[in-house]
């Protein structure tokens, strides 16, 4: 190991080609999806599919048919490599994102939810659910819904309930925000990862996350919300009434976790809980896509304008303009380079906790200051909707709130370094 | 590839010298601010750990090679330990590092041996200037050729270690390009001034150098008749004073990490609030990624990519963020921060002058 930031032939040929059906695909319908809140983008879906389900984008190092490593060449029998499965994530949600950050969420394929169950399903379930990521004929899309009215951040107010009876779990209860529920349950026959609680009394040990495939009676997508932004991608609400599934629909153990049996249930809540380690730098890389083609374009007009910027003039010499614009390319790279450490650290098998919301932080922070400072520079060409900079603004808000708000990635570092618990630091 | 792990050589070099830090440089660090004077004992035993002469080929007399993302390891070492005593090790390398990239074979045969020798040679460089729109690309200090000379005339400020120098890498203004060359401070014409009297590395003996009409034959000129691309060197520059900024940074959240963990007011931690928790991790975040885009700009160097822009971004990420962490770090201690029982002013104190030392160190 070194260190080092060559991009790997084979993450660079394939960001090049997200970055070509960023340009000609999704740039084209880019506004008129946002303009059409909640119609679909089946052009760009049915385009990608075939793509996605050769090499989904999540779970990537989980399915051994998609391992990706390092290397140009076919595996073979060669000497094992090092994993680039995140990696290459995070390279192709940039390069998407950078085409449009609202389509690039209707990317076909097991999403969050697919992710919930690579990191946390048995054997079993990982046949059972993922095989349709990678072999259904028509797009598949997985989701997770684990918002609810008054559970944000907090998940430990989750009310949606699961009952056991019999050889089935009960559900009851209503869900909010689920990103895709849409795709997932209604456009597909994909599935929802549910959040739910086993004994309300128990609060997060309680909790569980259970498997629901698109068609399960008692499930129903009660509104799609209108949003300020990534309006190409649907937001649902999902009410749960006496939805019955079966009983090895649950991820993980089914036990409450106690405290003398904590160490016995790895999975549950917490492996779940572990998804946010690869799912937090690919919310990261998307934000950082919507920044980067807002930089780039920034400098273009720029230019145009005969505004140079400078890197061979110390900042006392810099016009305001430079100042602003070194500024942001500087955020846009600090964020961009945690995210990819977090992402190698997910391939290295390291933990990652920390770094992932690390990068998360800085991403979500960075791509809202560089596009709301993009609008300004440019005045009132910023603000038209003749050009997409006032989009991208919108677009990349999300990313300082889905995922884990930039606050509660704060909390998460924090109690982390300062080696505080939940309750001794809320 | 892409990935974040030093080498196993790197790993090992960074050990040694948090060892010097922890054991050495934080021992005396305060004592040495206040004296105005890094003990010489300490300053050999820095020297003795042979990161220049390990950055030198064996060809002229090193034992390794340049390797900016080792230096940028190891000064982030040094910077934690003690920035005054880091830039006064720096010294002799901003001139043995700027011949090695970008001296004639010649000056590379003649100057780079001294570097491995057991003590600190009496060789540094001088590239600030004592004006506030300080430019080091449109200095006033100038070189004007004549015949087989150069005649240098001009005022140098915050020469590290001036005193007893020997020689001294003038970078000056020839043609509105930047170039450097090789002076003696024997020569005449040279005046070593007083010491600078700073707010902050006020261990580091800095001083003033006025050259009135100094001459010095044109084979002195680093790089020879073509001289320097100063970009390069500037980057170089840039690069090793992120990385001791980022150094001195860590060395301040830590402390004030651990003090806010133990620290009771209305009884609990103070870290147990969000204020403080929030900005604990901010600096955390803000620490790690000037880190990450001070190594790329050090790969982009070591690999021949353009790193200008990487090295410009890098520094001015460093100045903000050294800044910020240093000065939360005395927030977060309150009145204690304040006190010069306590280390974090001096971290303050040392932050601010990051804008300002361009040329102090190399990588």
């Amino acid at each position: 190991m070194a260190i080092e930031f060559k991009t790997p032939g084979i993450i660079a040929t394939q960001s090049q080609m997200a970055q070509m059906v960023a340009e000609q695909v999704m740039r084209p319908i880019s506004r008129s999806f946002d303009e059409h809140e909640h119609d679909i983008p089946w052009d760009y879906i049915n385009a990608l599919w075939p793509i996605m389900r050769q090499n989904p984008l999540f779970g990537a190092n989980d399915t051994k048919k998609s391992q990706a490593s390092d290397g140009d060449d076919a595996a073979g029998d060669k000497p094992k490599r090092a994993p680039i499965g995140n990696m290459l994530m995070v390279h192709l949600i940039e390069a998407l994102s950078w085409g449009d950050a609202g389509i690039y969420l209707t990317t076909p394929g097991g999403a969050l939810g697919g992710a919930a169950v690579a990191a946390a399903g048995t054997p079993e379930q990982k046949d059972r659910f993922l095989a349709r990521f990678t072999e259904s004929e028509e797009p598949v899309w997985g989701a997770m819904a684990m918002t609810e009215p008054q559970a944000g951040s907090d998940t430990s107010a989750i009310r949606t309930t699961a009952v056991r009876d019999g050889d089935e779990w009960v559900l009851n209860g209503e869900k909010i925000y689920c990103t895709g529920g849409r795709l997932a349950l209604q456009e597909s026959k994909g599935l929802v990862v549910v959040w739910a609680t086993v004994d309300p009394t128990a609060g997060r040990a309680g909790m569980k996350a259970f498997v629901v495939e698109a068609g399960t009676p008692g499930m129903t997508i009660t509104k799609l919300e209108h949003k300020m932004g990534i309006r190409a991608s649907d937001t649902a609400a999902i009410l749960f009434d006496n939805c019955r599934i079966p009983l090895s629909n649950v991820l993980g153990s089914a036990e409450v976790q106690t405290a003398s049996n904590a160490a016995n249930a790895p999975k549950g809540f917490k492996g779940a809980m572990k998804t946010f380690d690869a799912t937090r730098p690919a919310v990261a890389a998307s934000a950082l896509g919507i920044a980067r083609a807002t930089l780039e374009l920034l400098r273009e007009k720029l230019l145009e304008a005969g505004i140079e910027l400078r890197d061979d003039v110390p900042y006392h010499e810099m016009s305001a303009i430079e100042r602003d614009f070194l500024d942001l390319e500087a955020q846009h790279r600090a964020a961009w380079l945690l995210t990819q450490r977090a992402a190698w650290q997910m391939d290295m098998g390291q933990p990652n906790t920390v770094e992932a919301s690390e990068c998360k932080v800085k991403a979500g922070e960075a791509a809202t200051i560089i596009t709301q400072k993009a609008v300004e520079m440019l005045g009132p060409l910023g603000y038209s909707r003749e050009w997409l900079f006032e989009k991208w603004m919108r677009d990349a808000k999300i990313n300082d709130i889905f995922e884990g708000t930039g606050q509660i990635n704060r909390l998460i570092i924090a109690r982390r370094i300062l080696g505080f618990s939940s309750r001794e630091l809320k | 590839m892409i990935s974040f792990s030093p080498t196993e050589e790197q790993s090992l070099i960074v050990d040694t010298l948090k060892r010097y830090a922890k054991d050495r440089l934080r021992e005396i660090f305060r004592e040495a601010d206040e004296d105005g004077e890094i003990p010489a004992d300490v300053l050999r035993k820095g020297w003795e750990l042979g990161l220049v002469g390990s950055s030198i080929p064996e060809e002229y007399a090193g034992f390794g090679e340049l390797s900016a993302v080792t230096g940028a390891l190891a000064l982030e070492e040094l910077g934690w330990g003690d920035l005054a005593t880091a830039l006064a090790l720096s010294a002799p390398a901003t001139f043995a590092l700027a011949i090695l990239v970008a001296g004639t074979e010649e000056q590379k045969q003649t100057w780079l041996p001294q570097f491995s020798e057991e003590t600190l040679p009496p060789l540094t460089a001088a590239l600030l200037e004592p004006q506030m729109l300080f430019n080091p690309r449109k200095l006033s200090t100038t070189a004007t050729r004549k015949g087989d000379s150069y005649v240098l005339s001009g005022v140098k400020a915050y020469v590290p270690l001036a005193s007893n120098a020997e020689h001294v890498l003038v970078y000056a203004n020839e043609s509105d390009t930047t170039q450097a060359f090789i002076v003696p401070t024997s020569a005449a014409g040279v005046t070593v001034g007083e010491r600078e009297k700073l707010m902050g590395v006020r261990a580091l003996e800095l001083s003033r150098i006025t050259l009135e009409n100094v001459e010095v034959p044109a084979t002195a000129k680093l790089g020879g008749e073509a001289g320097i691309d100063f970009g390069i060197i500037h980057a170089r520059s840039q690069v090793a004073l992120a990385a001791l900024a980022v150094g001195v940074a860590r060395g301040a959240y830590e402390y004030a990490l651990d003090y806010a963990r133990n620290r009771q007011t209305f009884g609990e931690a103070i870290g147990q609030r969000q204020s403080i928790a929030f900005m604990l991790a901010e600096m955390l975040v803000e620490i790690d990624g000037t880190r990450m885009m001070t190594w790329e700009a050090a790969w982009k160097l070591d690999n021949g990519e353009p790193a200008i822009r990487a090295a410009l971004l890098a520094k001015h990420q460093a100045d903000k963020m050294v800044l910020m962490v240093t000065d939360r770090a005395v927030q977060i201690l309150g009145g204690h921060g304040y006190i010069r029982e306590f280390p974090v002013e001096l971290w303050l104190r040392n932050a601010r002058g990051f804008a300002t030392f361009d040329g102090l160190a190399l990588v």
